[in-house]
């Protein structure tokens, strides 16, 4: 998944970082086919080259060599709502037919089941950032029909990074479907982690296996503890 | 000022309290002592509770709790705010998303009733708070998402140095410490070190908070361990992974308080429970070339 959602991210775009999966792909994309990626992370750290994999979103190897340090007030006014964001990277405990995703509670919100972080800054992310990537786990659970409760909207989702294949907006209704899948895997199995009936785009294109080198330098400089890529 | 000092003159039952710093600079020392003098039905505010809120409210200092995200980062949950919220803890909580909660300082500190921010669109999140409003552009109509100002009792605010007039330098991860300390009626600073004014005078750009906003000075090296103070000690990562247990049970969770946070009387003391600690995080340097402010 971290090297599909790498694919995604051109060289010289500014891309809002979140922690985990999308932090590793955007770390990798910066060490191969994108050098001048631009990662801004909410904490405040503009331009930020971290050589450790941050933990934390506000882990202090991305303060250091970084081009800029600012408050939070100037990453969510002066870059996020001004529209300087080209790319922001959601994951989320359900997403839902058209996108939208849930990081607040399952079940209802004053009696929940489970009580889940809640938005961080992930509202705004899916409304200002220009192009929205979710990446997650399939699990009819993560994918149900209707998200209980919307953190952050479906409508600037591009594409759905799974463990199984792409999923992406089509049509007016922006209903989510499958386009890509990625070697030795089926639109069945892809099915089986969704829970609404998936509609597949004809001439599904087939996902590149990672190549040797990526997973390499995910395995043994990015990630070498398994925080992240073990999931 | 002690932080014992501090806390008893400057916090009371029933306060709106913050305890701000984005994962950097957290105050810890502030929290355990707040929860040493059992002060009570405080309504606490950050953007991220983290370790240092789910304490509290597993001490029972808290009656309500303002946020935007509330997990543990990088790890998973915060187990005592969930039982706090998913069972019949009866704990209150108004939440917001990171850019509602900055603009709630921002206006705070403007001295203005609210902020208009472009946001929630297509969110439930005005309807899981009320106090999430919208107002329609007087120039355009454009309709805007509005958040009330958040003026807290009292913000404290951990940094790397201070004079002891309380003209406060921060580097590294800034968060909203400026706005929510403009933004309070007291405010407590807690540093790594005093520095002689100056210091402060050599290097005025990096001042975030001046000495006429602030009440007290406490000087509590160590002061914001497992978070961490950038070119002092790094992140106490493991820590936060051994909160997920500690936290999952309310008896392990409770014997934790009994020994790190009753227990000791200082952060000198809790410092000493910890053999291995300092060396183990204390941060390489990595020394900024300064600039020339002559003229």
């Amino acid at each position: 998944m971290a090297v599909v959602a790498a694919r995604e991210l051109r060289d010289g775009e500014v891309v809002f970082v979140g922690i985990g999966l999308p932090n590793l792909a955007c770390n990798l994309a910066r060490r191969t086919h994108a050098p001048n990626l631009v990662l801004i992370y909410e904490s405040g750290a503009v331009g930020a080259v971290p050589d450790r994999l941050p933990v934390s979103i506000g882990d202090p190897a991305l303060v250091t060599g970084s081009l800029m340090v600012c408050g939070m007030a100037d990453v969510f006014q002066l870059f996020l709502q001004n529209g300087k964001i080209e790319v922001g990277f959601l994951g989320g405990a359900q997403v839902d037919r058209v996108g939208n995703i849930n990081t607040t509670v399952i079940g209802p919100y004053e009696r929940p089941k489970v009580r889940l972080p809640g938005s961080g800054g992930a509202a705004e992310i899916a409304i200002h950032a220009r192009r929205v990537l979710i990446v997650s786990k399939l699990s009819p659970r993560a994918f149900p029909e209707r998200v209980d409760f919307i953190t952050s909207p479906g409508e600037r989702v591009q594409r759905v990074i799974t463990d199984k294949g792409v999923l992406e907006p089509d049509g007016p209704t922006g209903e989510l479907v499958l386009t890509a899948l990625y070697p030795g895997v089926e639109p069945a199995d892809v099915q089986a982690g969704v829970g609404w009936t998936l509609r597949c785009r004809p001439n599904l294109a087939q996902v590149a296996a990672p190549a040797p080198a990526d997973l390499r330098l995910l395995r043994d400089e990015l990630d070498p503890q398994g925080l992240f890529l073990k999931t | 000022m002690s932080m014992q000092d501090a806390v008893a003159r400057f916090v009371r039952d029933g306060d709106t309290v913050v305890i701000e710093g984005f994962t950097h600079l957290i105050c810890f020392a502030a929290g355990h002592e707040i929860i040493r003098q059992r002060r009570r039905d405080l309504t606490l505010c950050r953007l991220t509770p983290d370790l240092i809120y789910d304490q509290m409210i597993a001490a029972g200092c808290a009656r309500k709790v303002v946020f935007s995200w509330a997990g543990n980062p990088g790890v998973g949950s915060l187990h005592a705010f969930r039982r706090a919220v998913e069972g019949q803890g009866g704990l209150e909580i108004e939440e917001y998303s990171h850019f509602g909660m900055v603009a709630r300082f921002a206006a705070g500190a403007a001295g203005l009733p609210f902020w208009p921010l472009r946001d929630y669109a297509g969110t439930d999140l005005p309807r899981a708070n009320p106090r999430i409003k919208a107002v329609a552009c007087p120039y355009t109509g454009e309709a805007l998402a509005t958040v009330p100002a958040l003026n807290p009792d009292v913000t404290i605010v951990h940094a790397q140095r201070a004079d002891a007039q309380g003209n406060t330098q921060i580097w590294g991860l800034l968060g909203v410490q400026k706005e929510a300390a403009f933004a309070s009626q007291r405010v407590i600073v807690v540093v790594e070190e005093l520095v002689d004014e100056r210091v402060i005078r050599s290097d005025p750009n990096r001042t975030l908070i001046p000495a006429m906003i602030v009440d007290a000075v406490v000087v509590e090296p160590w002061g914001a361990h497992p978070s961490y103070a950038q070119g002092y000690y790094d992140r106490d990562n493991d820590f936060y992974v051994r909160w997920e247990a500690i936290s999952r049970e309310t008896a392990r969770l409770e014997s934790y308080l009994d020994e790190f946070v009753y227990g000791v009387t200082d952060r000198a003391a809790y410092l000493k429970k910890h053999p291995g600690l300092t060396a183990r995080l204390e941060a390489k340097a990595r020394i900024s070339a300064g600039v020339n402010y002559g003229f």
